[in-house]
């Protein structure tokens, strides 16, 4: 288990290679070997959402797929949401209608929603709260979170 | 205009938005090793070795250590609630002649990388000698650890209060209502697992902890106890916290090993918890059965009120003592008079993950206790569930209202309330009686449709004391140096809209320092809802102070009478002669730093209280329990930004939600645990939960405070149990059916067609 991988991770459209075990989760590999802490997380089991990234677009639980299999994919992280200082909608959303208190599972419920309202931005509330309930918050009891995605979609729509 | 009472934005959240935070994980040293546990595969026996050569043996490995390793490190002491004969009930940091619950830890691994050090645990065996686990505690008390410790039995202590005359009472009773209620065993479940990092500074001979949480000066404190350090060789450090809700930041094991390893290693020591570990190690909590016994006179006025309960506290008992239970026994009354009350908490030890509080704690197994009481009490004498309350709720002209017992060394006196006042409003709010007429016309035409209300008492604002540090830095910043600690909630930004009420400077020109020993020798942190309260009124002592101070300065320099200065957006202005000095000014010209500090005392708690209404809807195949609509009325005397007491608010309740419907922890009979993921351990997800509705009153300020607030944390969590379970009761027209939490589906069905079959042995 203990040969390493030599392989490039294109994540936020920055290139890291790096070397890495094949046992190695993609989220340990952004996190350790990138440096890109701001991908949290919260059960390692796929169940909490909370290291939630975008590959080729899709919202992936960073923790149930191994690095070396993130060759040749798109990557993107919480880190690569902002434009320099301007807010996503959905980072300025959040912050405006308390979307977020302990803050950690937040970076997954960002890119989750991202990647949801990107794939599909006309999503009806309904649908909207049932793909939300893909990940766990202990803090807010969600409404905040809704309440934040909502706005944020109907400020994308535009 | 004040920035108290205002909904601003948090001024915490924009690194947390951009994957900035700097939680525990997100530290790194160079040169550090990575610590991992090795825990106990058995809920109890005697060890009889622990293997460890093949894992010292293995790439990447350190050093392994067992107990015989740390010997000279004593077991882990009561942060509070000590009662007399708990001492031998301790935890040892690593387990010591028995093993005692599935996870304890029994060997830490330190190695180069995270990989390895789980592959050297693996590779470390414990023999143990097993013995059949002790899960009931309400059976009788079982040997504690036979061989090592003969004699010692799984009660620690048991916890009594009374007063008034109850056998009167029960002599004049009219009737005698009994009751067994049971509420499971569910805690906090923080998204962020623990975690940490101590690094041996050897230039300055600092041990420096990062990754602290909750009670950072206490720990502080405790770990250099422990490790025989001297003061001020050992300091905590606060980054982000990933939640806390009463489980993160005590003192657990393996903030002690962390900060051993980096001591007698030499090399910054880091320990992340997994979340397997996490549920059987971190905290419980609940898992509570209570046997009350009420005389009732003819219009339901309860005369006199007896209790006798257990209380689960798991293997040992941690550094809350006999918190939990301590709680549970004086606030069992809650808002009612019950003029005669007599109570014995049985504090008892199972095979189960050790206990400890997890948001209102106490409260929310007792809530459900009294409120079910007080529903069958209605049920009995044909009372309505509103009326039967008002007959018992303390009237306002009876406030402050001394209870005549004790909680946490405190003596409870209901510091101001207006029960039936909140009661009417939180009603009309809700337009209870067309609420009510709705489930009614629902369920006649089939669906399964209930109301249930619950009234509470919390308690917040801990004492004994708290101080805030404020300073004009030379940039203009106001820096605010706080000993509480941040578990989310909002602490820098509630803060900052104190002293910026005071100061008039913008709380985005403030920086509120807090969870660093280093900064301030003072901290008591952040529990039991008392950081706005507490802290709160030390900032604006200080803050006020500081101001005296600035215009004092000010005055100098502009050659005006003090009295004759304001300050006001972030200048300081001659009322008369409207000249101005801006802050950076003031600092820039004065030699020293301007700087104030504020002390608050207080004796006593506050009291917060309320009323949670539910509406449900009980699916009549799978019995799946859905909440449509959730009201929780709040009387917290002075909101400091609404917002955040109803994000408070609202994640409490969809904690509760998830006590009352679908978290538990439950052991086979061997002691294994089978909710030991979240796959098993159920957690309510968007899916599970309504919006929570606020009905927030501040009629009736605490008198207590110089800012008549009470805490935020832990009220809308209290009363869910109660409000649910009779809200199912009314859905099924059942009185009397939920006696215990979780409902589960398949609980609840079996509930029902146990309560159908004893309902039927009675014709």
């Amino acid at each position: 288990m203990t040969d390493k991988v030599s392989m490039t991770l294109k994540v936020n459209g920055s290139l890291y290679p790096i070397s890495v075990e094949p046992r190695r989760s993609l989220a340990d590999a952004l996190r350790e070997d990138c440096g890109l802490t701001g991908t949290h997380l919260g059960c390692e089991h796929g169940v909490c959402g909370a290291c939630t990234v975008l590959v080729d677009s899709k919202p992936v639980r960073s923790c149930l797929m191994f690095a070396v299999q993130a060759n040749d994919v798109e990557i993107r992280t919480v880190e690569g949401l902002a434009n320099g200082d301007v807010l996503h909608p959905l980072q300025r959303q959040f912050w405006e209608n308390h979307g977020l208190q302990c803050g950690f599972c937040t970076p997954g419920f960002l890119m989750l929603a991202v990647g949801a309202l990107e794939a599909d931005p006309n999503m009806t509330d309904e649908e909207l709260r049932e793909v939300l309930s893909s990940n766990l918050c202990r803090c807010t009891g969600y409404q905040n979170i809704i309440k934040a995605v909502k706005l944020a979609a109907a400020e994308m729509r535009k | 205009m004040s920035a108290i009472g205002r909904s601003l934005k948090r001024i915490e959240d924009r690194p947390l938005l951009l994957g900035q935070g700097q939680f525990a994980a997100d530290y790194r040293f160079e040169g550090q090793l990575v610590m991992r546990v090795v825990r106990s595969p058995v809920a109890f026996g005697r060890i009889l070795s622990v293997d460890a050569d093949e894992a010292r043996a293995m790439p990447g490995v350190v050093a392994v250590w067992t107990a015989a390793d740390i010997a000279d490190i004593p077991p882990i002491d009561f942060r509070m609630t000590r009662i007399k004969g708990l001492e031998p009930y301790r935890q040892p940091v690593l387990a010591r002649d028995y093993v005692r619950y599935v996870g304890e830890p029994v060997a830490v691994v330190f190695a180069e990388d995270v990989y390895q050090a789980e592959d050297a645990a693996d590779q470390v065996f414990c023999d143990v000698e097993e013995e059949a686990a002790h899960l009931d505690a309400t059976a009788s008390p079982a040997p504690f650890m036979p061989q090592s410790l003969p004699g010692l039995l799984s009660e620690p202590a048991v916890i009594s209060k009374s007063y008034g005359d109850l056998d009167k009472a029960f002599a004049n009773a009219k009737h005698i209502v009994e009751l067994e209620v049971a509420v499971g065993r569910h805690t906090g479940v923080p998204i962020e697992t623990r975690g940490a990092l101590a690094v041996h500074d050897r230039d300055t001979g600092v041990l420096t902890m990062y990754g602290a949480a909750k009670v950072p000066h206490y720990n502080r404190d405790a770990i250099a106890r422990m490790l025989q350090l001297p003061q001020g060789a050992i300091e905590l450090s606060e980054g982000h916290v990933g939640g806390g809700f009463g489980i993160r930041g005590e003192l657990y094991p393996e903030d002690v090993l962390v900060c051993a390893g980096a001591l007698r290693l030499g090399r910054p020591v880091k320990w992340i918890e997994d979340r397997r570990e996490h549920l059987l190690a971190a905290n419980h909590s609940r898992d509570q059965v209570h046997r009350l016994r009420a005389a009732v006179d003819d219009k339901g006025f309860i005369l006199g009120l007896e209790d006798e309960f257990f209380t689960d506290q798991g293997a040992y008992v941690r550094t809350h003592g006999g918190t939990v239970s301590d709680l549970a026994a004086a606030l069992l009354p809650g808002p009612y008079l019950i003029p005669a009350y007599r109570v014995n908490g049985h504090i008892r030890l199972t095979n189960k993950t050790p206990a400890g509080t997890y948001r209102a704690p106490g409260r929310y197994e007792t809530t459900f206790a009294r409120e079910r009481l007080m529903d069958a009490i209605a049920y009995r004498l044909g009372l309505d569930m509103v009326e039967v309350r008002r007959i018992n709720l303390i009237p306002e002209d009876r406030m402050p209202y001394d209870r005549k017992i004790d909680a946490l060394g405190t003596d409870v006196v209901y510091d101001a309330g207006k029960y039936q006042d909140l009661l009417t409003k939180t009603l009309d709010h809700v337009g209870y009686d067309d609420l009510r007429a709705e489930a009614a016309d629902r369920r006649a035409k089939g669906e399964r449709v209930g109301i249930g209300l619950a009234f509470f008492i919390e308690k917040s604002g801990l004492g004994p004391r708290d101080l805030v540090r404020a300073r004009l830095l030379k940039d203009g910043t106001i820096e605010v140096i706080t000993g509480v600690a941040s578990i989310g909630q909002g602490v820098e930004t509630v803060i900052a809209q104190i002293c910026s009420d005071a100061l008039s400077v913008e709380i985005e020109q403030m920086r509120v320092v807090h969870g660093q020993t280093s900064r301030i020798e003072v901290g008591l942190g952040a529990f039991a809802s008392r950081v706005t309260v507490m802290t709160g009124s030390a900032a604006q002592i200080a803050s006020r102070a500081l101001r005296d101070k600035i215009l004092d300065v000010a005055a100098n320099l502009m050659q005006k009478d003090a009295a004759e200065l304001m300050l006001i957006g972030g200048m300081v202005r001659h009322r008369l002669s409207n000249t101005t000095l801006q802050l950076t000014e003031v600092a820039e010209q004065t030699p020293d730093i301007i700087e104030a500090e504020g002390w608050f005392y207080a004796d006593h708690m506050n009291y917060p209280y309320g009323v949670h209404v539910a509406k449900v809807r009980v699916d009549p195949e799978t019995y799946g329990v859905k909440v449509e609509r959730y009201v929780v009325g709040y009387e917290i005397g002075r909101a400091i930004n609404p917002t955040l007491v109803h994000g408070q608010i609202a994640g409490a309740a969809v904690q509760g939600i998830g006590g009352a419907l679908l978290e538990e922890f439950v052991y086979n009979e061997a002691g294994q645990p089978l909710a030991a993921s979240f796959a098993d351990y159920l957690m309510p997800t968007s899916s599970e939960t309504p919006t929570i509705e606020m009905f927030l009153r501040e009629d009736c300020p605490s008198p207590q405070n110089p800012l008549g607030v009470r805490g935020a944390g832990e009220g809308g969590m209290t009363a869910v149990g109660a409000a649910i379970g009779a809200a199912v009761d009314d859905a099924l027209q059942s009185p009397g059916l939920v006696d215990r939490l979780p409902i589960g589906p398949s609980k609840l069905h079996a509930m029902v067609r146990q309560y159908r079959q004893a309902a039927a042995s009675r014709l």
